[in-house]
């Protein structure tokens, strides 16, 4: 390197500072990845009961399930954030808070998936 | 049958903290790469739906090592899809809204962005391999490994190339109206 490198390197360390996500842009990508892990869960509430009485049809529904239940997990992470956002000052009680009340709702989407079987 | 060897919950929590770890960073690269904040917001949402879709593999293939190389990669593929796309460059340099960090007096500001815009202006002129290299090590942080593997060049190679980028970015700044290769 040259001598006038270091000095030119801090200049661009400072001109391409690192640039923090508009917060509409993060609440709309953790709305979409949440959406992606609940697709599944849509497809088993989607599934007609009656074509349950062919064991055949047992395994895609069975998966669904599989899929739909561990969505719940991306769920509470992301919706717990997005909650603690919401609240910023309610700090580490809040945020404990907003975990519990969105693993409540994912509790209750699963519980609804399963309600009837 | 899948080569799967994790549940989906715990590939669903790892790509969460993979994405809080490393939003800002594609968001970063996102935006000096393409020069402004619409197209930057579209990249950074399309690079994390592909990575989401690409996970599993991606982390079964990386055998330990870091994923930001990985994810940059995407941004730079989309990045490149999106020009190909609409046949041109970025449309305008930088943002204004471009920070400055580090200055304190208004001396010191008004002399400082004379000579950040100056940079920033050399960084657009350099081909894009020099550009994105440099976008990597200042903006992000990463080194010569990372970016080796995010450009997909060894790491010979990519010290190479980050050298000749910084000798060009002077001769640019040092010359506007030249500027050797």
């Amino acid at each position: 390197m040259t001598e006038a490198a270091p000095n030119l390197e801090n200049l661009l360390r400072a001109a391409l500072a690192p640039i923090e996500p508009p917060d509409d842009l993060v609440h709309r990508l953790e709305s979409t990845l949440t959406n992606l892990t609940e697709i599944a869960a849509e497809e088993l509430e989607s599934w007609e009961l009656s074509a349950m009485r062919d064991p055949r049809n047992w395994l895609r529904p069975a998966a669904a399930v599989v899929v739909g239940g561990t969505a719940g997990t991306a769920l509470v992470v992301l919706r717990a954030r997005q909650r603690a956002k919401h609240h910023p000052r309610a700090g580490m009680a809040g945020a404990r808070d907003a975990a519990e009340r969105a693993l409540h709702d994912a509790g209750q989407g699963v519980r609804r998936l399963l309600g009837d079987r | 049958m899948s080569e799967s060897t994790k549940p989906k919950a715990q590939l669903d929590r790892e790509f969460a903290e993979l994405y809080r770890a490393h939003v800002r960073d594609v968001y970063s690269y996102s935006y000096y790469r393409v020069g402004n904040h619409h197209d930057a917001e579209d990249l950074t949402e399309q690079t994390f739906l592909q990575a989401y879709r690409h996970f599993e593999r991606a982390q079964r293939e990386s055998d330990g090592r870091p994923l930001r190389p990985w994810l940059i990669r995407i941004a730079h593929n989309l990045a490149a899809n999106l020009y190909r796309d609409r046949s041109r460059k970025p449309q305008a340099p930088i943002d204004e809204s471009t920070p400055l960090q580090a200055l304190h007096t208004t001396e010191e500001l008004v002399e400082g962005r004379d000579e950040l815009a100056r940079v920033l202006e050399g960084v657009t002129q350099l081909p894009d391999d020099r550009r994105e290299a440099l976008i990597m090590r200042f903006a992000l942080g990463m080194d010569n490994r990372e970016i080796a593997r995010a450009l997909g060049r060894s790491d010979g190679a990519t010290k190479v190339l980050i050298h000749r980028a910084i000798r060009q970015l002077e001769g640019i700044v040092g010359n506007p109206n030249g500027g050797g290769a």
